[in-house]
């Protein structure tokens, strides 16, 4: 198992560079983490308690499953249920709600729907079931794309019949080009997701900074990597700039991993996809190419056309752009816990909502 | 010259009824000879007593001794997979009942049990089960004085599932209980915890990889004794099972309308659950226990409470946790190592890990 450096938790280390951000913040700042897992990270050491009052974090759209489109939901319980389908999903998809169930609800019905830590034990499950149809859940962002279309690469390669996917990957650029180019828009800097950028690279950036005018800096996990992250990001606030700076050396080049994106250039195209809560964004979602299209489970699948219904209460939208705070939600807490969600950022313990409900909430 | 060789012929080839059968059938359920022979052979040779071997429809408890009081705490223990590193369902079934009866910090002596089987499992695995439930009812001091069989059909259930009910005596002057945590009490735990979720998802085959995690299960009923011994004025003990550590201490925060702080960087957790953890998007706080013993008792008395645990066989690694804030609604308050607070709430549902 790969090693964190403890001395990135460090708590004196952090305290520091909190010490250098309060020195150098002169006015108020918005700056958004764009991936959950940052999110999450933050709320989990408190990170944003220990910020000067001027530094606001607005939590981005970077949790997965908090965006993947209710059609999609609703697509997946539909293909759940049938008898011959074993349905494989990575575990916090199960509680997002569809319009009236959720997988867990479908699995309660009789559906065979499994959680899979990597879409690789698909592949085994499918040449363990010969008799079955096996699906996954394809969603997440540039991160997931890479081991989903080895998948597609493997089946194909291994003559596996019986394995496909939904499609619904996202991709990052598009949905930062959305946020910024909304009127509402307040977002000042980004801090770029660092396994996004692991796979992908930064170069896409360099054109999003230019454009808007914002700097982006691509950021870690851990309590020093944020910090690093929003520090960087500060410097050129501060200093008027508008760069794209690397705080996670580490792990992170400028190519990115040159092989993965490979794979998932084989196997996928971009295509316009729907967000949940944000909505249709042009050219942000990963589609199979004509030549996989056999592997798509919409094809294989004869699906009835669900209308749609979001819970009415719920402002995912807004806070997923950045516009609205958990806290600023009427059913924040009240209709819309963890245990009975009523959008999906209150789902994943990556998403804004549940992350806030866990680590933010003050006495009700 | 040689005789040529003739045909054996058996005689009459008249099918006998198998007897020793390597699985449950529905005939082990029918009350009958079978049933008997099960009893006998598989339960009765391992957990024989004075109480048990009466072999009548109901057992007689000997008589409460005078200033005790009956506790008494009933559990159904349904695993998958039965065996798991560190344990098994038997021993899970003995403990997860023992030490629910402990944490009213009664001593438990008598265990009932139901074993409902499925069409199907196989009687070498039932032995072995039946033969760790037995060995951790020698190692808790109890004894299984009345008992149940039932079969299922095959799909009606699924392998073994054990129900258990315990029977123990406690102090009547005691005055144990989640609703008895008072401001400026400490909270101990006593040792790291996490370690029975992670070693059930590895032998649920979740995880892809060898964690080198055992199962804590442990009967916690020795500890709670001398801790009692000890002449301690224990507030609250608590055996933090499923919704783990986190879980539990908001169910007793909330009985006793207080706050509690917990210091996270005292909490502890051993590497390869935290490694786990971290690789997998879960966290060690909601994790099962089925070995780990919550003490809150007055701040004063936490150092020898610690030393009593420190020198009981389950508690070597107890360590002060957190303390009892004020008087409130009950919340639980996890300060971070880089002095930052959050508030710790129940586990929502099944605990999923996270994507990336």
């Amino acid at each position: 198992m790969i090693e964190t450096p403890t001395n990135l938790r460090d708590a004196s280390l952090t305290k520091a560079i909190m010490a250098e951000i309060r020195r150098i913040t002169t006015q108020a700042w918005n700056i958004m983490e764009i991936c959950g897992g940052q999110t999450h990270a933050i709320m989990q050491y408190g990170l944003d308690q220990l910020l000067p009052p001027e530094i606001t974090l607005i939590h981005g759209p970077g949790c997965p499953v908090c965006v993947t489109s209710l059609q999609a939901i609703e697509q997946g319980l539909q293909i759940a249920l049938q008898p011959e389908v074993i349905f494989t999903t990575f575990g916090d998809m199960l509680r997002v709600p569809g319009n009236q169930a959720d997988l867990f609800t479908a699995r309660s019905q009789g559906a065979d729907v499994r959680v899979v830590y990597s879409p690789l034990d698909c592949l085994r499950i499918s040449h363990e079931n010969p008799g079955k149809q096996v699906v996954f859940f394809a969603i997440g962002f540039e991160t997931t794309a890479p081991i989903i279309a080895s998948t597609i690469l493997s089946a194909q390669k291994l003559g596996i019949t019986n394995y496909s996917i939904l499609p619904a990957n996202v991709l990052v650029p598009p949905a930062m080009h959305a946020i910024l180019s909304n009127p509402a828009n307040r977002v000042q800097g980004f801090l770029a997701a660092g396994h996004v950028c692991a796979v992908m690279g930064y170069h896409e950036y360099l054109q999003i900074a230019e454009q808007y005018q914002i700097p982006i800096v691509v950021t870690g996990f851990e309590p020093v990597d944020l910090v690093t992250g929003i520090l960087m990001t500060i410097q050129q606030l501060e200093a008027g700039q508008h760069e794209v700076a690397n705080a996670y050396p580490r792990f992170v080049t400028e190519a990115g991993n040159i092989v993965a994106q490979q794979m998932i250039l084989q196997v996928f195209e971009p295509v316009d996809r729907q967000w949940r809560g944000i909505g249709h964004i042009p050219l942000s979602g990963l589609g199979l190419r004509p030549e996989f299209a056999r592997f798509n489970a919409l094809t294989r699948f004869e699906l009835a056309p669900t209308p749609l219904n979001e819970s009415s209460l719920c402002i995912a939208g807004k806070v997923l752009s950045g516009v609205a705070k958990p806290l600023d939600c009427p059913a924040f807490g009240k209709d819309c816990t963890p245990s009975h969600p009523l959008g999906a950022p209150m789902v994943s313990s990556e998403g804004a909502c549940a992350a806030y409900y866990r680590y933010h909430r003050i006495n009700e | 010259m040689t005789q040529p060789e003739l045909p054996v012929i058996d005689g009459p080839n008249c099918p006998l009824p198998i007897h020793n059968r390597g699985t449950i059938v529905l005939g082990h359920g029918s009350g009958g000879q079978m049933t008997h022979d099960l009893i006998r052979d598989v339960f009765h040779s391992r957990l024989s007593n004075a109480i048990l071997n009466a072999s009548n429809d109901a057992a007689k408890i000997p008589e409460t001794p005078s200033g005790k009081r009956l506790v008494v705490s009933t559990d159904a223990h349904i695993v998958t997979p039965l065996f798991f590193a560190g344990g098994d369902i038997g021993r899970l079934a003995v403990c997860g009942t023992v030490n629910d009866v402990a944490t009213l910090g009664a001593e438990p002596h008598y265990l009932t049990a139901t074993f409902i089987l499925e069409e199907g499992f196989a009687i070498h695995e039932l032995e072995l089960i039946v033969d760790s439930f037995a060995d951790a009812c020698h190692e808790a001091g109890v004894e299984l004085i009345a008992a149940d069989t039932k079969v299922t059909e095959k799909g009606k259930s699924d392998k073994l599932f054990i129900s258990t009910t315990g029977f123990g005596w406690a102090e009547s002057r005691l005055q144990i209980g989640g609703e008895q945590a008072k401001p400026g009490d400490a909270v101990i735990i006593s040792g790291p915890v996490g370690n029975h979720g992670i070693a059930v998802a590895e032998a649920r085959g979740n995880l892809g990889f060898s964690s080198q995690v055992c199962s804590d299960i442990a009967p916690l009923n020795h500890m709670v004794k001398a801790l009692l011994d000890a002449n301690l004025d224990v507030h609250v003990l608590r055996d933090p099972t499923r919704g783990g550590l986190a879980t539990t201490l908001v169910e007793i925060a909330r009985q006793s309308k207080v706050n509690i702080q917990l210091d996270e960087e005292n909490i502890p957790v051993d590497k390869p659950v935290r490694k786990t953890c971290e690789l997998l998007g879960l966290d060690p706080l909601y994790l099962a226990n089925e070995g780990k013993l919550i003490l809150i008792l007055p701040a004063e008395q936490a150092e020898q409470a610690l030393q009593v645990m420190h020198n009981s066989r389950y508690g070597g690694k107890a360590k002060l946790i957190g303390k009892v804030l004020e008087q409130s609604k009950g919340q639980v308050w996890l300060k971070t190592p880089f002095g930052t607070t959050r508030v710790l709430e129940m586990l929502a549902g099944e605990m999923l890990p996270r994507i990336c």
